[in-house]
């Protein structure tokens, strides 16, 4: 052994003095083959008495096995789901803890009956080249050549010709085909629910917001007029119309010239849905005016128009332009200025 | 035929629909009175010249240090004019006020001063500028819909103190507080005031049976054990998993190690 491993140090100089203005590192103590350890006796095969022993623990596990089966069929009828939801706890605390006995029993037992039963002797296999033999390589040139030959591949060029055109067309209408299968996005990311005139109004009873209703330091959560009765594709737009209300002192809103007609009496509304990746931002604190994303933390300033103070959103949340109508009720003045919620593609 | 006319006689007395109109503008009148004074947060609190001057003494050598000799607050603390009793029966009975040392949020302690106390300062100030007064007790019982408070709850509510009143963190230290074992009362009066950063919640927005059903819910979750099994607090992802990092992953490399280890 030791004259072996001097020999393989003495290669490895000889290898990085080869590369010696090289970036590779040699290894100077690199492992060497270890061998095959002393082959050791077990205990089961020196005594009868141990393997014995050793039978009855696999039995022992699998007879646990069968008994966690009967376990887990016996607790799914003596441990129903009823109406009472607290009833799902002990019917999938009971009915797992059976089947984990039932499944572990046996899994451990094959285990154990493997580790101290079945024959214990070691075995070394060579590994093999994975290139074929010279001859196994010829006679599959030859099969390809004689293919080759009998269809007359190469020699039809007219043939091969318009396969390769009838194999380049095929996939077509299955591509024109699946791009039609889902919903055409077509511009509903740019547009909500909103319209000039549509009432505000709570989430989720539906029922309309007086201006007076908001008095200050309060948050309410808003829908469209409309939403709560709707059926279909109710939830797509909810996610897109989402808003938040809030009210502040007037003197507290820093509002741009350009934007300055979008609030009414220091009430101002806002997107809900986050320009990160489209959390809903709702967590408001009253007298920092910050709205907070729970999902990633970006801050925004209510009073500046919902700038982002922190985090990783990186556009303001859109404004909803609210107005009042004649009988006090506050109203959209049009649709988001712009597409609420995460960045897309073509934004 | 006598008995027919008897009949209709009985039926249709002259002064009928007389009554029935009286009766009528009666009780929507008197429930619409009903209503409005729980919206208007019933401003006329009875409260006795006395207890206005037991509880304005008590706030000056209690309160005023930060609040102001008459309430009109400090660089130290807001003004309390138009705060109402609720504000003052809710920071005080928690035992938020008054404040130990300043810090991003007041944290509850132990409550500092007896009801009896607590109600004379409530009476003190609500007597400077009409605020929410403390709520009616037929709110505060837990005989509400439990599934309308939890929708409400998962609106208004959930995002800062968690789905089931677990809590949760907010910017800079802030945070909002667990609801478990918080009483209706508080409950109800958080919802009317706002106190510290939570917004504040009006009559209008969650009306008086909302918030009792509110309530109802969060009585709910206090009294039943999660159906899905022990809830680790329900903090959520982070605790579940590292539950799963340490006794799952850890299980998982204890059966590898027994797989491959040799039998004796």
């Amino acid at each position: 052994m030791a004259g072996k491993d001097l020999e393989r140090s003495k290669e490895a100089e000889g290898f990085e003095h080869e590369f010696e203005s090289g970036l590779a590192v040699i290894s100077q103590d690199k492992i060497g083959d270890p061998g095959l350890a002393p082959h050791r006796v077990r205990m089961t095969d020196k005594s009868p008495k141990h393997a014995k022993n050793a039978e009855r623990q696999v039995a022992v596990l699998f007879l646990l096995s069968v008994v966690g089966s009967f376990f887990a069929l016996w607790a799914y009828v003596a441990f129903p789901i009823t109406e009472d939801l607290s009833t799902v706890r002990a019917n999938n605390l009971w009915l797992g803890l059976g089947m984990t006995l039932s499944l572990l029993g046996i899994g451990i037992g094959a285990v154990h009956w493997a580790k101290t039963l079945m024959p214990d002797f070691e075995v070394s296999e060579a590994r093999h080249q994975t290139r074929g033999s010279e001859d196994v390589r010829a006679a599959a040139v030859e099969i390809v050549k004689l293919a080759d030959q009998e269809s007359g591949f190469s020699r039809r060029k007219l043939i091969r010709r318009t396969m390769y055109g009838a194999l380049a067309l095929f996939p077509l209408p299955a591509l024109v085909v699946f791009g039609d299968l889902g919903p055409v996005v077509g511009d509903s990311l740019r547009h909500t629910m909103w319209k000039k005139g549509t009432r505000l109004t709570k989430d989720p009873t539906g029922i309309p917001i007086k201006a007076s209703d908001v008095t200050l330091g309060s948050v309410f959560h808003v829908i469209p007029e409309g939403l709560a009765e709707m059926h279909e594709h109710k939830l797509e737009e909810k996610a897109k119309a989402a808003v938040l209300l809030v009210r502040l002192n007037q003197e507290d809103l820093k509002e741009d010239e350009s934007k300055k007609g979008w609030s009414y009496d220091g009430i101002v509304a806002y997107s809900k849905i986050c320009t990160h990746v489209g959390c809903p931002v709702a967590l408001y604190e009253q007298h920092t005016h910050h709205l907070l994303c729970p999902c990633h933390q970006s801050t925004f300033d209510v009073t500046e128009h919902c700038k982002v103070v922190f985090g990783p959103a990186s556009r303001p949340l859109p404004q909803l332009p609210i107005s009042v109508d004649a009988e006090g009720y506050l109203i959209a003045q049009s649709d988001f200025l712009e597409p609420v919620g995460p960045s897309f593609w073509e934004r | 035929m006598s008995l027919r006319r008897r009949l209709n006689g009985s039926r249709r007395s002259p002064l009928a629909a007389t009554i029935v109109i009286a009766a009528g503008l009666l009780f929507s009148g008197g429930g619409f009175a009903v209503a409005t004074s729980v919206v208007e947060s019933n401003v006329a609190t009875a409260y006795t010249a006395d207890q206005i001057a037991e509880g304005k003494k008590l706030f000056l050598s209690n309160c005023a240090s930060c609040h102001g000799l008459n309430s009109e607050g400090t660089k130290a603390g807001p003004s309390l004019i138009g705060v109402g009793a609720a504000s003052v029966d809710f920071q005080v009975g928690s035992g938020r006020m008054p404040g130990q040392g300043s810090g991003p949020q007041l944290p509850k302690k132990t409550v500092q001063f007896t009801e009896e106390q607590i109600g004379l300062m409530a009476a003190y100030v609500a007597s400077l500028a009409p605020g929410p007064a403390i709520p009616d007790d037929k709110y505060l019982e837990a005989t509400g819909d439990a599934a309308h408070g939890g929708e409400l709850f998962r609106i208004n509510c959930a995002m800062c103190h968690n789905a089931v009143g677990a809590g949760g963190a907010l910017t800079e230290g802030k945070y909002a507080p667990v609801l478990k074992g918080v009483s209706a009362k508080h409950t109800y009066e958080a919802m009317i005031t706002g106190p510290q950063n939570m917004p504040v919640f009006n009559d209008s927005n969650l009306t008086p049976t909302d918030k009792q059903d509110i309530i109802t819910y969060l009585a709910y979750m206090d009294e039943n054990e999660s159906a899905g099994g022990y809830a680790l607090a329900s903090l959520g992802p982070v605790a579940e998993g590292l539950f799963v990092w340490i006794f799952g992953l850890g299980g998982i490399i204890g059966i590898t190690v027994w797989l491959a280890a040799k039998s004796n």
